[in-house]
């Protein structure tokens, strides 16, 4: 059952990605990184289910570690993206430098 | 009930996952892509906290606070030019989560697991070590903490694929049960020194191919923790990356015209430098261009190509070269860019620093968009680009890149290469584009060329 997901997911991956274009390829991998913090839920459970000590500690720092991609991910992917901007104007008719959207 | 919330809500994630990564199929939608994911992301958080094993918030909310702290100014303030190391280092805490989270799993059920857990844990503590000191040795080469050459000694890939062979009995051993804890434990230093060994011997322009394979790897290992610990989002965010990355590493070898497995055990940058240049290039002399000239043909060109390398990215000229564009576009003139796919450090890295230095995306033309339409060109601009443009891909079946596809800018009316000196690229080879009757050389560093080629336009009129 779990395997029929995770072959499904995959087949969807490959649609879904392979039309991704070049222009985007960093974002892509910057955020695949970000859903990878996905990992997160694992945690979790691993640092509140209060199993053991050990498992207690272990899921602590991996929750730090997933957080991290999950925040830093999300961020830098927004932000990158923000960067790309279409010319609709001519750029000789741009002459003042207020901000434009 | 509880149970049917949670899973409903890993349900919504995966679908949000899904459509954020489609949404990234066209830049005008993909930043709302991205906070659908990140929607996606909130949604399994709260479904997880609802769950009714989780006894003891203490320790989730420090893990939650310092993760954020760290992650924040790693989202905010690490600069473009830095999106490779980026991302190797997410990679190394991606994997070290999926790893610990699989110890843990290991630690408090090793006697009860079924046969199947015990198969998903063992791989993913293997892929998530793999990964982790893989991603970190492609971190460090990135950053310039660890020399960027191939590291290489003789008979490193016999020494490679006995580990490997040994990693595979090992985890054989491990999903068999016998043994006990510390062949487990065992199993993970052994992954570890894998992933250590493997990458060190690849050199820095090979790194966009190590990259997207490790983000392959930590997407197989988080799909095993979902197998671990039955939670279907893991198993699908961990298939979508996994496919995501290995579509990217096939893709990335193919343009540096590469087996997965020549870059891989091949060592490409290691064969001494010089040594393959065309013997008989001593007698070819290129032509120098001074700025001046360079300056009034840019500034009369109807038609201008720009074919960015990491060069250029390097010198952070990318701010000049707009300055330069938008002259030329000032006096009626049109300027397109040419990404080859291999440019800058990592799939697409070429693209996000030309954005940055706020040049539309519609002006990027991918390799295969622009190629037929190069000989219309008046000049092709070459910033920091050298193998990526080298006829003898096309014509030299000798040549070490024989078969790579280029950029075809020798079909050009005229070419300006922007250049430091005569030294070779990594591929280590002579490129006879430099020699052609059309091409002219603009001798000095990149950014310095460029301010001198604003200067001169500007004075024109």
């Amino acid at each position: 059952m779990q395997l029929y997901v995770f072959v499904l997911a995959g087949f969807v991956g490959m649609l879904v990605i392979a039309r991704v274009p070049p222009l985007l390829h960093t974002p892509l991998m910057s955020a695949t990184n970000a859903i990878s913090g996905i990992s997160l839920v694992g945690s979790l459970v691993a640092a509140g289910a209060g199993r053991s000590m050990v498992s207690t500690i272990l899921g602590t720092v991996a929750v730090t570690t997933a957080t991290i991609n999950v925040v830093g991910g999300f961020i830098i992917t927004k932000r990158m993206l923000a960067m790309f901007k279409r010319s609709d104007r001519r750029p000789s008719d741009a002459p003042s430098n207020a901000p434009k959207v | 009930m509880r149970e049917l919330f949670v899973q409903a809500s890993y349900l919504l994630a995966s679908v949000f996952f899904i459509l954020g990564l489609k949404s990234l199929s066209r830049a005008e939608t993909a930043s709302r892509g991205v906070t659908l994911a990140a929607t996606g992301m909130l949604v399994a958080i709260v479904g997880t906290l609802m769950q009714q094993v989780i006894i003891d918030y203490r320790w989730i909310a420090l893990g939650l606070t310092v993760g954020t702290v760290i992650g924040v100014p790693l989202g905010t303030r690490v600069p473009m030019t830095a999106m490779p190391q980026r991302i190797a280092i997410a990679l190394t805490f991606g994997a070290l989560a999926a790893t610990l989270v699989g110890i843990a799993e290991f630690h408090d059920h090793a006697d009860t697991m079924a046969f199947g857990q015990r198969i998903a844990v063992a791989f993913e503590v293997v892929l998530g070590a793999l990964t982790v000191a893989g991603s970190f040795v492609a971190f460090g080469k990135l950053q310039e903490i660890l020399p960027g050459r191939p590291l290489t000694y003789r008979g490193q890939n016999a020494v490679n694929f006995a580990l490997l062979g040994v990693l595979v009995l090992m985890l054989g051993a491990v999903v068999a049960g016998v043994g006990g804890p510390m062949l487990f434990y065992g199993l993970i230093a052994l992954a570890f020194l894998a992933g250590v060994m493997l990458v060190m011997p690849i050199g820095g322009a090979d790194m966009p191919v190590v990259v997207a394979l490790l983000n392959s790897y930590s997407g197989l290992a988080s799909a095993a923790t979902g197998f671990a610990i039955s939670n279907n989002v893991l198993i699908v965010s961990g298939a979508l990356d996994g496919t995501s990355g290995f579509l990217l590493s096939m893709l990335m070898s193919k343009a540096m015209n590469r087996s997965f497995a020549n870059v891989l055990f091949g060592a490409f940058g290691s064969q001494a430098p010089g040594g393959a240049a065309a013997a008989g290039s001593s007698d070819l002399v290129a032509t120098a261009i001074s700025a001046e000239d360079a300056a009034v043909q840019l500034a009369y060109a109807s038609n201008v190509v720009v074919v960015p390398g990491y060069g250029m990215a390097v010198a952070q000229a990318q701010h000049q070269v707009r300055e330069l564009a938008e002259l030329i576009e000032k006096r009626g003139g049109e300027v397109r860019y040419a990404i080859h796919p291999v440019a800058g450090r990592m799939p697409g890295h070429m693209n996000v620093l030309l954005a940055e230095a706020n040049i539309p995306y519609d002006k990027l033309y991918d390799m295969d968009e622009i190629n037929g339409d190069l000989s219309r060109a008046d000049v092709a601009l070459i910033i920091g680009a050298n193998d990526v443009v080298n006829p003898a891909a096309r014509t030299d079946p000798t040549s070490p890149i024989y078969g790579m596809p280029i950029l075809n800018v020798d079909e050009a009316k005229s070419v300006i290469v922007l250049k430091r000196g005569m030294s070779v690229g990594f591929a280590g080879i002579d490129n006879m584009l430099f020699y052609q009757p059309r091409t002219r050389m603009l001798f000095g560093d990149a950014k310095a060329s460029l301010v001198k080629l604003v200067t001169e336009i500007k004075a024109l009129s």
